[in-house]
């Protein structure tokens, strides 16, 4: 078997079937530490996203209830992280990694409360992978028809929200307070917008991206939900957004390489055409992760003012 | 006159009454009656009541720490009184954010500028007051906006430059223009000349008048008496937190002001004894370039010599190549090119510490990160570097504490570090006492070669007159010194010869008595293209 036959269009509509979930995550953490807010919790937002999801799902029979209350279940356990970070002053890290390990937690204990024994959930009836469509003309573009038009619901959300954010950010005054803030919040509180609100919202905007990502992996990609079955990709998010240079398209692009590496990775594993003992494939993704973010990070700079405590009344002049 | 707040009338102007009067022309526009403001620990402001009339320059004249800024931040809504209040047109108001403030028709441009570097000057400008539809910014429109204020009044700068790119005093005026936009009627400018050059500020001297004229009322915050006198019509002085005096610029004099501002007698010029023949020079830098990692120079090819007992001020706006200078000269950073030989011994090739032992001291410009361990106390920290020598250690490597304490005890008293012990940690002291320390670690090592970097930046007129005394007493004994410094005054105040340093070059040498501060502040913008440097010799 010749190494070339796995560069192929299935190679490419997995690539961007696994940067899915990386690509909308990294698009929440940029949002959110624009505004000054570093949140590597969006490994435990996932998770979290895709439980509630999950079990929506499960019980209403209605997936698309279920992606509703995923994206919910993201935003509201983010705003942990908000009150932690912002008013109560809490360092940006602790509070994330607090964040990760809380929601590993809970899924266990909600696992067992619902299902009645941890692990895997019971399989919805119903699940968003029914929903793939084709976009009429756009699909018939030689490989990057099928590539980018001919996926499920959340994959073209993702999409989009890649454009709108980017112009969001841009364009609008909510964008604009959001860029400052990261940068300079003074300067903002200062011409009277308030810098907790905004930075309120950008981590509430980043925790319903996550919970999307979550919703992705438990009920579209998926038919059940499964503790621990972010893998690591909210960290990867977190590396995407960093070699994406804090930048809505540069996420997404840096988030489609490292689903590149992850289609490649699951390919080489099931063809085995190196002779080599398959886990060493599996640290594939992980070590690219590491490469491009040594390789970008240089060039990229992180706003002025993230993960810097705001504190508006000072002691002395 | 309000009643709550009594200060000493100074003498020759005791019955001013300069309230009453500005009462009766009916032309008052702010007002703050009693306005007090108790921090956890500070008494910032106790009972302050000052006055702003429609269409004046009015200064408010204090040290830092006075508590200038704190009542402009109470006016301006970012802090709230714990007493006092504020009339505005014969209404009183409170604020609760800097929101109502711009509301009311007050504009800010603070000491440290609030812009964001990474967004253009129109995104700047309109910041919090976007012309938008449905959240959706209108960029067009106002770009046109800002274009017409700064027609308006005779402001101009590129409105998509981006912040990062400008000079500092085209940074102030889109401050300024900031607040325009909002509709300012009082403008209240902070430490607005600290980081400008003389063009500079003559420049936005000339803004100011044209404000005032156009009927925007204007408060000056400023530490700087050449300042209040060139510029306002009527000064309040602060002292700790207290109204010291009150005045019209014309019936005061300069002494008068830093007599109130500082509670006693100031003596506002350094002897500067000259020591006769200028000696043979043991300090030499010849052709030292430091490049940024991309290949632009950080320093160009610089040149330059100290003898001992002068003192050589570099002069220069932030960011001009000084900090690397600094660095190059302590081997804090790499050096691509050139040479740096003291007393004959090439020095560029030591380390640090071995430099130390050639006989250099070197005060640095940001004391709190570079010149002491803040934690440590302050008895360690005037030891340190010595802390592994004879005889504060022992044989065995053990550290000797008497005598650490012993020392520092003697130093504390040589350097009037005021303090209830040396056992407390550097951070709790005042940032003067903290500058004390490290020029009694320095001082005290009897140096050859003396680098001062910005030795008073932030300190009061008190302390700044000590250690400049300190200095000339360094100069005295015979030490070679280069003092680096973005004060002008200070650099004319103390040095021999002047360097001007832009963009990595030495542009310029000067004797300091046969200059002026106006021609030095044009080299230092780059005016002036490189001249001869050997012009003066």
């Amino acid at each position: 078997m010749s190494f070339l036959m796995f560069l192929n269009t299935d190679l490419l509509v997995a690539t961007v079937r696994l940067s899915t979930p990386i690509t909308l995550a990294a698009l929440g953490a940029t949002v959110c530490e624009r505004a000054g807010v570093v949140n590597i919790a969006m490994e435990g937002i996932m998770i979290i996203g895709a439980f509630f999801a999950a079990v929506t799902a499960f019980y209403t029979g209605n997936p698309w209830l279920g992606l509703a209350s995923g994206v919910l279940a993201g935003g509201i356990y983010s705003l942990i992280h908000a009150a932690a970070a912002i008013s109560l002053h809490l360092d940006h890290v602790v509070s994330g990694a607090v964040l990760n390990i809380l929601a590993f937690g809970i899924t266990r204990y909600l696992m067992v409360l619902f299902f009645g024994h941890p692990g895997t959930s019971d399989a919805i009836p119903s699940f968003l992978g029914d929903y793939q469509f084709a976009v009429p003309l756009l699909s018939k573009i030689p490989v990057l028809g099928p590539v980018f038009f001919n996926q499920t619901p959340i994959i073209y959300i993702s999409f989009i929200l890649v454009i709108f954010l980017a112009w969001f950010l841009k364009h609008t005054r909510t964008g604009l307070h959001i860029r400052a803030a990261g940068e300079h919040p003074l300067a903002l509180e200062t011409i009277g917008v308030s810098v907790y609100k905004i930075k309120y919202l950008a981590v509430f905007i980043s925790g319903l991206a996550s919970g999307l990502a979550g919703a992705y992996l438990s009920i579209e990609n998926n038919v059940s939900f499964t503790e621990g079955m972010t893998n690591g990709k909210g960290f990867i998010a977190l590396a995407a957004m960093i070699s994406g240079g804090w930048s809505a398209a540069g996420s997404f692009l840096s988030a489609l390489f490292f689903g590149f590496a992850d289609a490649l990775q699951i390919r080489f594993q099931v063809f085995r055409i190196f002779h080599v003992p398959e886990e060493l494939f599996i640290i594939f993704p992980y070590a690219a992760t590491i490469i491009a973010v040594a390789g970008f990070v240089r060039r990229s700079r992180p706003p002025k003012a993230d993960g810097v405590d705001f504190i508006i009344e000072k002691e002395n002049e | 006159m309000i009643e709550c707040c009594p200060y000493p009338p100074y003498e020759g102007n005791e019955k001013r009454g300069i309230m009453e009067e500005a009462l009766e022309t009916g032309r008052p526009i702010l007002e703050t009656r009693c306005i007090t403001k108790q921090f956890p620990r500070v008494l910032a402001n106790d009972e302050i009541s000052i006055l702003l009339n429609k269409g004046e320059i009015l200064s408010i004249l204090g040290e830092n720490g006075a508590g200038k800024s704190t009542l402009m931040n109470i006016l301006y809504g970012l802090y709230r009184p714990t007493s006092g209040e504020i009339i505005l047109k014969g209404k009183e108001i409170s604020f609760s954010s800097p929101r109502d403030a711009i509301r009311a028709g007050l504009g800010m441009v603070h000491q440290h500028f609030m812009l964001v570097e990474t967004l253009t000057v129109t995104e700047n400008i309109i910041l919090g007051s976007e012309p938008s539809k449905g959240g959706v910014i209108d960029y067009q429109l106002a770009k046109k906006q800002v274009l017409e204020i700064s027609e308006l009044y005779g402001l101009h700068v590129d409105p998509d430059e981006k912040i990062e790119n400008l000079s500092v005093g085209l940074q102030q005026r889109v401050e300024i223009l900031k607040a325009l936009y909002r509709h300012a009627e009082i403008l209240i400018l902070d430490e607005p000349t600290a980081v400008l050059t003389p063009q500079e500020v003559e420049e936005l001297f000339r803004v100011i008048r044209a404000l005032r004229d156009k009927g925007v009322s204007i408060i000056i915050i400023t530490h700087k008496l050449e300042e209040v006198m060139a510029i306002s019509e009527r000064v309040y002085i602060l002292r700790r937190g207290k109204l010291s005096g009150e005045g019209d610029i014309k019936d005061l004099t300069k002494e008068e002001l830093a007599n109130m501002m500082v509670g006693r007698d100031v003596v506002l010029r350094v002897d500067k004894k000259g020591n006769g023949k200028k000696k043979e020079a043991v300090f030499f830098i010849e052709d030292l370039s430091v490049l940024k990692k991309g290949g632009n120079a950080l320093l160009d090819s610089v040149k330059l010599d100290v003898s001992p007992g002068e003192i050589v001020g570099i002069a220069g706006v932030d960011g001009n190549g000084q900090s690397e200078l600094s660095q190059a000269v302590m081997g804090l950073v790499k050096i691509d090119k050139g040479s740096i030989r003291l007393n004959g011994k090439e020095i560029s090739t030591l380390s640090t510490r071995e430099r130390i032992d050639e006989g250099i001291s070197f005060v640095p410009s940001d004391r709190q990160r570079d010149g002491l361990v803040l934690e440590m106390s302050i008895s360690d920290n005037i030891i340190i570097g010595r802390h592994d020598r004879k005889p504060f250690v022992r044989s065995a490597g053990r550290i000797n504490h008497r005598e650490i304490r012993k020392y520092a005890e003697k130093l504390a008293v040589d350097f009037d570090i005021r303090t209830p012990s040396v056992s407390v940690s550097a951070a709790s002291l005042s940032g003067g006492n903290q500058q004390k320390v490290i020029l009694a670690r320095e001082f005290s090592r009897s140096p050859v070669f003396l680098l001062l970097n910005q030795p008073t930046r932030g300190l009061d007129v008190g302390a700044i007159e000590y250690i400049h005394s300190r200095i000339m007493e360094m100069k005295q004994k015979g030490a070679a010194i280069l003092l680096v410094s973005l004060e002008l005054e200070e650099i004319f105040a103390l040095s021999d010869r002047i360097l001007v340093i832009y963009e990595g070059q030495i542009v310029r040498e000067l004797k300091t008595n046969e200059t002026t501060d106006y021609e030095v502040g044009l080299y230092m913008t780059g005016g002036r293209k490189k001249g001869s440097l050997n012009d003066g010799k």
